[in-house]
């Protein structure tokens, strides 16, 4: 089997065997990428072939020294472009930051730099993080491995791409809102949202501080745990950082049965608007989940219907406050030839930002305008509490929620790029989560008519990626989605 | 139309933490541009802010001092404008929650105790400067100030003169000091005020339209400005004009305020809670363990100066008016216990002294068991307070003891009877002209003879020794 085709822990074990060298690894990489990455466009910068056959090499050489390997050790990971990587350009897939090259790294990024990946490049996503299907990046869409006429979800489009396309054999993402669990339910990977404050911040481009969040995606659940435990930790870099014991996350997936788990099915996720499709398939795999041991118990969160709305102020009016930095006076792009201030301001922001980090920037201006405050902001913050008590009770019950990711499958190319409301309803699922900083991660659970991905969403209690992963984990298991690959003809 | 002030005054204290409100870097002064800057300081993206428990001490014991309401939980929160010098595009400070609420400080105005209520005091960051090239369209940024913890300290409008405001500007930057939280420094920016004034009616109750100065840095301009603005309102009013809300620039080169902006031309700044940061919550055990670091402040201290020490106000004043010289005062007085000569030479020869060197009372060479000692010498008549005031500069400038010091300079006091009576008797035997005119009567003649010893022993004789021998002397 061709290498590309491994999984995170398949490609491990080759590896720390001595079967392979990094040194291969990162020929098959490069090889893959440059046969698909014209049609897929997971990308915005990739590591150049000098560097990453001399960082291989570097590894295969070490590694008689070392005498032991580190679990991401040679392992080719994509690394969404919000994510500062020192001396390699972090676009945001903005026009405003398309030179900009950190002289940090991101925590995660010093913490995946110890165990010496191999860092085969930057994936592509929506502008700042703001959108559902990546078409919002500076530099182009993305394309879906499945149907390349289709998206491949946002805002981790890129990502998710990667992986599902085998031009990497995982990839980070950031979850605002859905930006990580929605594209991987649109391109049939894993995709992983940690509880909120799991994941240190520190050099995550930010677009909503109280919502972002780093996570994993994979091919299996078992490869999100092991990128999970690369992950997390308390760092003194970001106060929302939290201080955490974290357990080794693949112990969590090794069981087959979710036997004494009880499983909330909240009936407001199955209302108006979901596709039929998509609803029959999360019924079978509620139907599984009881097959493997779940107790299935139908739950209320009320609500639910106000959580769109009330992410949509919060999460624009931070984002109205972390993107004021970007005024063309210290870094990134400056609108040329202003004759004072206020021009240069004006121009710069007219355009560096894209239509959509427009958008959001004014929304979020106007919910935290004098006058305004009250009615809009502060209101959603109430709301967002009343969201977090929802499910505060409803966990007293059940140990997970079992719920769609999007209520349809990935929608066409330029479908909804003028219907703003109609692309944020995509997210109306995985953003309930997200207000109330839960894990939740997204797992395949079959295939519509047209033969797209569609994914499961399983939500569990706040540090509780343990539950969350045994579930998906005995899930994966008791079906076999995976087999079933994307083609790309070259 | 009698009109009176009525004025708040809204003080930004720099305080002194080793780095930054938000990051490591160091808060030191006067260097290259932009090279105390780190990635949060620039407000790179992805940068994150960790705030800094020394600044929070230090506004806790502000608190303290002032007899303010702490908020044991209190937030930061985002005030946004655009501007060069504020690298994010917002500056966090603190707005609905800060981490002092009411209380108030006492000022004394002519011999006249008066509470002034303080509404409130919050932590927030400096932003950078902007600098203009002279004779050239370029600006430029320097953020090595970017990130500097500030204490801002907001008066009621309690204040009815500029008199009253010059105490309590006084009064709190002593305190600031004395707690070791401010240099108080308002040339160098690290005590700025702004106070707002209106005036109304005498009598009337209901507050006037308020006009906020800025660009006040001395006591002097604050006095100042004050003045110029109550004037220009009691004229306008008098004129039957109006005055507008607005913010006025103090001009030093004219003596004027001048607009700034106007009511209209104020920002929205939509604050709002900094989600990069947690609730600060303050534990109150904390809060009794910081109470016990606050000495005792300056007003209390020169009260019990003037007791105790049976001190004069003015003494007591200018020996309080710093930290480090009562300290310096009070530890020499426990080795010499006669206040009031170790009062006269502190706010004389050593004052004199930091002054001419530039050093603080904490750094003087000479420390309060050096002049103790000196002063026992004097005291002991092993020198004279002439050649004890001589020495003193040079004790300055060696490491020597003011014994060693003595000796070596050969200014032992002469105060043995057998030696002094030689040197008499010569004296008496050279002119025995003023000898016998003393004896006839004419006893200011006294003095003359005395000098006479005095040059004999080339200045060490004990005055007071010769005097009293001489007077044995004649009488014979």
């Amino acid at each position: 089997m061709a290498l590309f085709k491994l999984t995170l822990k398949e490609l491990q074990d080759k590896f720390t065997s001595g079967e392979i060298t990094a040194g291969e690894i990162a020929r098959a990489y490069l090889l893959r990428i440059s046969q698909v990455e014209p049609k897929i466009k997971s990308y915005i910068s990739l590591t150049s072939r000098e560097d990453l056959l001399v960082n291989a090499q570097a590894i295969d050489d070490g590694l008689k020294a070392w005498r032991k390997t580190e679990p991401l050790m040679g392992m080719p990971l994509g690394i969404k472009d919000n994510i500062c990587t020192k001396g390699m350009r972090t676009t945001c897939g903005s026009r405003m930051l398309e030179h900009f090259v950190p002289p940090y790294d991101a925590t995660v990024m010093t913490k995946f730099k110890a165990q010496k990946p191999l860092i085969l490049g930057k994936t592509n996503l929506d502008e700042f993080a703001m959108g559902s299907s990546t078409e919002h990046s500076a530099f182009g869409p993305s394309r879906n491995p499945w149907n390349q006429q289709h998206i491949p979800g946002g805002s981790s489009g890129g990502s998710a791409a990667a992986v599902a396309a085998d031009e990497c054999v995982a990839a980070v993402g950031s979850d605002t809102g859905g930006s990580i669990r929605q594209p991987a339910a649109c391109c049939g990977v894993v995709g992983l949202k940690p509880t909120y404050g799991r994941v240190s911040r520190f050099g995550l481009v930010a677009f909503a501080s109280s919502l972002d969040q780093i996570g994993p995606i994979t091919k299996t659940v078992t490869d999100a745990a092991i990128m999970l435990n690369a992950l997390v930790g308390h760092d003194p870099l970001d106060s929302t950082s939290a201080k955490r014991d974290f357990p080794d996350f693949t112990k969590s997936a090794k069981k087959k049965d979710i036997k004494k788990l009880v499983v909330g099915v909240p009936q407001e996720y199955f209302a108006e608007g979901l596709d039929p499709e998509v609803a029959e398939k999360i019924q079978d795999a509620i139907q599984v989940l009881e097959g493997i041991g779940g107790k299935i118990q139908e739950v209320t969160l009320p609500s639910t219907e106000r959580a769109i709305a009330t992410y949509y102020l919060i999460a624009t009016a931070e984002a109205s406050s972390n993107l004021a930095r970007y005024d063309g006076v210290k870094y990134g792009f400056r609108a040329k030839e202003s004759k004072e201030l206020a021009e240069m301001y004006h121009s710069t922001r007219s355009q560096g930002f894209g239509p959509e980090v427009k958008r959001r920037i004014m929304l979020g201006t106007y919910a935290l305008s004098a006058g305004y405050y009250e009615a809009y902001y502060a209101k959603a913050q109430a709301v967002r509490t009343m969201i977090q008590r929802d499910f505060d009770a409803v966990f007293q019950e059940v140990d997970f929620l079992v719920s769609p990711v999007m209520p349809t499958p990935a929608f066409r190319l330029g479908e909804r790029l003028e219907d703003p409301l109609q692309m944020y309803l995509s997210d109306i699922y995985t953003i309930p989560a997200s207000l109330a900083g839960l894990p939740a991660i997204s797992i395949p659970c079959g295939f519509s008519s047209k033969g797209l991905p569609i994914g499961l969403q399983l939500t569990g209690r706040p540090f509780e990626e343990n539950i969350v992963l045994r579930a998906a984990y005995a899930y994966e298991q008791a079906t076999n989605w995976r087999s079933k690959r994307p083609v790309i003809r070259s | 139309m009698v009109y009176e002030p009525v004025i708040g005054v809204e003080v930004h204290a720099q305080l002194q933490t080793q780095t930054k409100l938000f990051c490591s870097c160091p808060t030191s002064f006067g260097l290259p541009p932009n090279t105390q800057a780190c990635p949060v300081c620039l407000g790179l993206p992805g940068s994150l802010p960790v705030l800094n428990q020394r600044a929070v001490e230090m506004a806790v014991r502000t608190g303290l001092a002032l007899h303010c309401e702490l908020n044991l939980a209190n937030q930061f929160s985002r005030k946004n404008y655009f501007y060069p010098d504020l690298p994010k595009g917002y500056q966090v400070s603190q707005y609905d929650l800060p981490i002092c609420g009411p209380g108030w400080l006492e000022i004394s105005v002519n011999g006249k105790s008066k509470r002034v209520r303080i509404m409130r005091a919050h932590l927030e960051e400096d932003a950078g400067k902007n600098v203009h090239d002279e004779g050239s369209e370029d600006s430029h940024v320097d953020l090595n100030r970017a990130g500097t913890p500030l204490l801002e300290i907001v008066t009621e409008p309690d204040l009815y003169s500029s008199d009253e405001v010059d105490a309590y500007l006084k009064t709190l930057r002593d305190l600031l000091v004395y707690l070791d939280v401010c240099d108080g420094n308002m040339e160098q920016g690290s005590f700025r005020c702004e106070p707002n004034v209106s005036i109304r009616p005498k009598g009337q109750e209901s507050l006037g339209t308020k006009v906020e100065l800025k660009n006040i840095n001395s006591f002097r301009y604050a006095k100042d400005a004050l003045d110029y603005e109550i004037s220009r309102q009691a004229e306008l009013l008098g004129e039957g004009g109006t005055v507008q809300q607005e913010t006025r620039l103090w001009n030093v080169q004219n003596g004027q305020t001048a607009v700034m902006r106007s009511k209209e031309g104020a920002h929205d700044y939509r604050y709002f809670p900094d989600p990069d940061l947690l609730p600060v919550t303050i534990d109150s055990e904390w809060i009794e363990e910081l109470r016990g670091t606050i000495p005792e402040l300056p007003s209390v201290r020169r009260q019990r100066f003037t007791q105790d020490y049976q001190l004069s106000e003015y003494d007591s004043a200018i020996l309080t008016d710093s930290k480090g010289l009562a300290d310096y005062f009070e530890s020499c007085v426990k080795l010499f216990s006669h206040p009031k000569t170790v009062s006269n030479w502190v706010t004389g020869e050593l004052i004199r002294e930091l002054h001419v060197s530039g050093t603080s009372p904490e750094d003087s060479p000479v420390g309060p068991e050096r002049l103790a000692e000196l002063l026992q010498l004097v005291d002991s008549g092993r020198v004279s307070l002439k050649a004890a005031r001589d020495l003193f500069p040079e004790l300055y400038s060696t490491d020597l003891t003011p014994e060693q010091l003595v000796k070596e300079k050969g200014l032992v006091q002469v105060s043995d009877e057998g030696q002094l009576t030689i040197i008499i008797e010569e004296v008496l035997a050279a002119h025995s002209a003023q000898a016998e005119q003393y004896r006839g009567g004419k006893e200011a003649v006294l003095g003359f003879l005395v000098g006479q010893v005095m040059k004999a022993s080339k200045g060490k004789a004990n005055p007071g020794k010769v005097n009293e021998l001489l007077k044995q002397s004649l009488a014979t």
